[in-house]
């Protein structure tokens, strides 16, 4: 035995099996990775960093703090500035007022309107908020059915929808979802023996939520507080609609519009709106840096659930209803309008017509092509690179394999205005082919899958921790390569994780119009979202506008219903039955 | 199929300055049946997964059928392993399951058809082979996971813990019928547990690992008679460790507080090990025995014995006394004799 010992000792040691050993990676996932760093490097890092150089430079190419000064020394820039701040904040706090009560009742009693809270958080994703404004203005503005019919019984109305508050009226009921869906999931996370601990030791009701249930569900309120924050500090369609310009977003918008792609104000606007986002947040991080306490242990109960008396039940559905009511009055008030023939100065349209559909069906097929040929290619992107840095990530041992993860995460701090400001900026007069790069669709298209990233990233890294690694050892051992385990094993068992990332990007791309704006050239080239606010400029557009909405409603609805039971059905094969 | 045998030659394992395995040389027979054993954190899985491919030594050799296996990647090395969770793929039918080795293979699709077939059948899972695996039960599963690593016919087999996620009846079945099929392939087997009754009842030699070092190999017999360190002593079977000093020169052990213990051999060393099914309890003391005075502190009556803690002197000794109906019971407090036999003595460094 020893002299054959002797003779094949050697290990092999080709360039293969040393990166094999080292990072657990084959040279295909190196290609991989590089391909996924250029299209970051491209189409994320390189236009905003153009953005920030350009508003910290001078005329001559050096470095200046001038355009900032410039900045807050216009009075009108200083106003935007703390207009959009004030908008958020109390966006946020309107948000938080509406959704703390709706978790909390989810979580901790027991009744049938769960159901219905939980349909909440899926009705504003579905609709863009600029379209709500629309709908809300017919509703609650001036002359809006609500306050026709307070002025006619009670000689009062409320200006709900006058200036900045109607800015945060729409944005706060949009957006209070983002709250909802995040404290839930914390609140689910809470051991029930927290809870009986406490009162066990006597504290109750309101000081029981306060001391210790409501600080157990800090993570969760904080996430969605911070992304509530920066969605409504970047959205300009709303304030757009709405006639609100000293904003922040308008003003990029006006700027690079108006004044032109060189005006360095549009720049500075870009920078401050990113270093808000990501202060943001930032803070929602760092404020529970080593304070995570999802503390609910393997098999443990979560918190218990309480029993209401009928008073207490009618209450709560009767407060249920009423939020579910106003939530829902921008997806009736468009439905009302897109079959009105005229709506003015009356509670309700003095006819009725489905010449709005027509009108949509004729001229603006090509906008319903568009946005699923744009939304559909921007989500299977973001599956494609979501998949690929999840696995890189999650499974090789190659340096630098995070950076992957940041740079693709960071782009939820990058405003789609600043975005598309970018992309203006630096392919600027770049032809391919004789081609301008700021003059073809697939940009647009492009801008989407770069923002929806992350999204689609989440639900693959989740979807990918959640397949213990023996499974993929299982087939290696067997004699699959790396590729084919990956194809056999991974994907199908990641399936349902990849089909609701491209839900998400899909239906958050539709919506989106902030990028949108800027970058649609000519009108063949339109997504229906920036139809849609085409056609809401004039009063004679709205009825086809609205039309408009509701198929673009229709169209992610179906869409995410479908997905639902796909994903609940891959669920229900792969979890084990008992 | 042919037998083939396993060396591990000066293996080393280390993740910085965390020494895993150190130094582990073994060899392992072909159509052995081989069971590593040790506490968890010993390294033994470690050890497995080497072998296995899915981790890399930094020292030393590896060799399957006389050829060194280092750095030779897992799909490459035809070993076949049995994950202690199963690994079943969840999306797949246990047919599928079971073929995905042989589809990697390129078999042709008529022959893959007859041996997950008979591989199927071998484990007695015939019926299933449509279901999936979360239709299945515990044991179910695993012989699945069974069928589906046997049935690419590899050179070695490696068992992860393979009975810790079944209860205690289904455990001791599988354990005869993972005999059996051993016994029925001929195929060189190694498995790990941290049990030393599963060790015992089915290796036909085993190994104990601590701290990424190898204690002792051999037959389980070996290991439970002839310990070579405290270590072995007490985690194969239990055991009573008197401290003291041997006296090779007039071949005894001066154990301390107790005084003289003669030794039926010359040895040398600081612990003198006594199995407590090797002491005795009785009111008389007879000559064939050692005897000390002793009190009882506690008794467990089990049935088929009575555990007792007896103090004797400075140590508190555990006896295992059989019993039968005629048998006498000794309450605790009670003033009873201790008797060692002599022959069942061990020295311990």
């Amino acid at each position: 035995m020893a002299a054959t010992l002797g003779a094949e000792a050697a290990p092999r040691n080709t360039v293969a099996e040393r990166l094999q050993r080292r990072f657990g990676a084959s040279w295909r996932s190196l290609l991989v990775l590089a391909a996924i760093a250029a299209f970051l490097l491209l189409l994320l890092i390189v236009p905003v960093g153009t953005v920030f150089i350009t508003a910290f430079r001078d005329g001559d190419g050096s470095f200046t703090l001038g355009h900032f000064a410039t900045f807050f020394s216009t009075g009108l820039m200083r106003e935007s500035f703390f207009n959009s701040l004030y908008v958020a904040t109390v966006s946020v706090i309107v948000a938080s007022f509406i959704a703390v009560p709706l978790a909390y009742l989810t979580v901790r009693f027991e009744f049938r309107g769960a159901t219905l809270i939980q349909t909440l958080g899926v009705l504003p994703l579905i609709m863009p908020p600029f379209v709500g404004a629309v709908a809300m203005q017919l509703v609650f503005g001036r002359s809006g059915s609500v306050n026709l019919l307070l002025e006619d019984h009670f000689g009062f109305s409320i200006p709900i929808m006058q200036g900045l508050t109607g800015v945060i009226f729409v944005e706060s009921l949009h957006y209070f979802p983002f709250i909802l869906m995040n404290l839930i999931v914390s609140l689910r996370a809470i051991d029930g023996a927290m809870e009986e601990a406490a009162l066990n030791l006597g504290a109750r009701g309101w000081r029981l939520f306060r001391r210790v249930v409501f600080p157990l569900a800090m993570p969760g309120y904080l996430a969605g507080a911070a992304l509530v924050f920066v969605k409504v500090f970047d959205d300009l369609g709303t304030p757009l609609v709405l006639g609100q310009t000293n904003l922040l977003a308008p003003q990029a918008y006006l700027r690079i519009t108006q004044v032109g792609l060189e005006d360095p104000l549009g720049y500075v606007i870009s920078v401050i709106m990113i270093a808000f986002s990501i202060l943001a947040l930032w803070l929602s991080v760092r404020v529970m840096k080593g304070k995570d306490y999802s503390t609910l242990q393997k098999g443990g109960a979560g918190i218990a659930r309480r029993r209401l008396k009928p008073w207490e039940s009618a209450l709560a559905y009767a407060s249920i209803i009423l939020v579910l009511l106003v939530v829902l009055s921008p997806h009736l008030g468009l439905l009302v309008l897109s079959f009105a023939k005229v709506w003015s100065y009356s509670v309700l349209p003095d006819a009725w017509t489905l010449s709005n559909y027509a009108t949509v069906f004729e001229d603006s097929s090509g906008m319903i092509r568009n946005t699923l040929v744009y939304c559909g290619l921007a989500a299977l992107i973001d599956v494609v690179v979501g998949t690929a840095i999840a696995y890189l990530i999650l499974r090789t041992r190659i340096p630098g394999r995070q950076w992957l993860d940041f740079a693709a995460s960071a782009a939820i701090a990058v405003p789609g205005i600043v975005l598309a400001i970018g992309y203006l900026r630096t392919f600027q007069g770049v032809e391919i082919g004789g081609v301008q790069v700021t003059q073809v669709w697939v940009l647009i298209m492009l801008a989407y899958a770069v923002r929806r990233l992350p999204y689609a990233l989440r639900s693959c890294m989740a979807a990918l921790q959640q397949i213990n690694v023996s499974l993929e050892e299982a087939a290696e051992m067997l004699g699959a390569s790396q590729w084919r385990t990956v194809r056999r094993i991974v994907i199908p068992l990641m399936a349902g994780g990849i089909l609701a990332g491209f839900v998400s990007s899909f239906i958050t791309a539709a919506v989106e119009l902030s990028a949108t704006i800027l970058l649609v050239v000519k009108e063949s080239q339109a997504p229906m979202s920036y139809g849609i606010y085409l056609y809401m400029q004039s009063v004679a557009g709205r009825g086809p506008g609205a039309a408009l909405g509701v198929l673009l409603v229709l169209t992610v609805a179906v869409g995410t219903y479908l997905s639902h039971l796909l994903v609940e059905r891959a669920n229900r094969t792969l979890e084990p039955k008992r | 199929m042919k037998a083939v045998a396993v060396e591990c030659i000066g293996i080393g394992l280390a993740y910085g300055t965390n020494q895993v395995l150190k130094d582990i040389t073994l060899a392992i027979q072909p159509g052995e049946f081989f069971a590593l054993l040790g506490p968890s954190g010993s390294g033994k899985s470690t050890l497995l997964r080497l072998i296995a491919g899915f981790n890399q030594h930094n020292r030393g050799r590896l060799l399957v059928d006389g050829r060194d296996i280092t750095g030779v990647p897992p799909n490459a090395r035809n070993i076949g392993m049995v994950f202690q969770s199963y690994a079943l793929w969840p999306h797949l039918t246990v047919y599928d399951n079971v073929a995905f080795g042989l589809v990697e293979r390129r078999v042709p699709r008529d022959e893959i058809r007859r041996r997950v077939g008979d591989a199927l059948a071998l484990v007695g899972l015939s019926d299933y082979a449509k279901r999936r695996p979360n239709q299945l039960s515990g044991g179910q599963q695993q012989r699945v996971a069974l069928a589906r690593t046997i049935v690419i016919e590899p050179q070695v087999l490696l068992l992860d813990e393979p009975l810790s996620n079944l209860d205690k009846k289904l455990r001791e079945q599988m354990r005869l019928e993972l005999k059996r099929l051993q016994r029925t392939l001929g195929i060189t087997t190694i498995f790990v547990t941290h049990d030393q009754e599963e060790a015992m009842t089915t290796a036909d030699r085993m190994a104990v690992l601590e701290a990424g070092v190898l204690q002792q190999v051999g037959t389980p017999r070996d290991l439970f008679d002839t310990p070579v360190n405290r270590f072995v002593a007490e985690f194969v079977g239990s055991t009573n460790l008197l401290p003291g000093r041997a006296d090779p020169a007039r071949k005894v052990f001066v154990a301390t507080g107790l005084g003289d213990i003669p030794l039926a051999q010359h040895a040398d060393g600081t612990a003198l090990s006594i199995r407590p099914h090797a002491l005795t309890i009785a009111a008389q003391r007879d000559a064939r025995r050692l005897w000390f005075d002793g009190l009882v502190q506690e008794s467990e009556f089990l049935g088929e014995f009575t555990r007792y803690e007896v103090r004797v002197g400075e140590s508190t000794l555990t006896a295992d006394v059989p019993h039968l109906s005629s048998t006498p019971l000794y309450p605790r407090g009670a003033p009873v004799q201790v008797g060692i036999d002599t022959a069942e003595l061990r020295v311990l460094a």
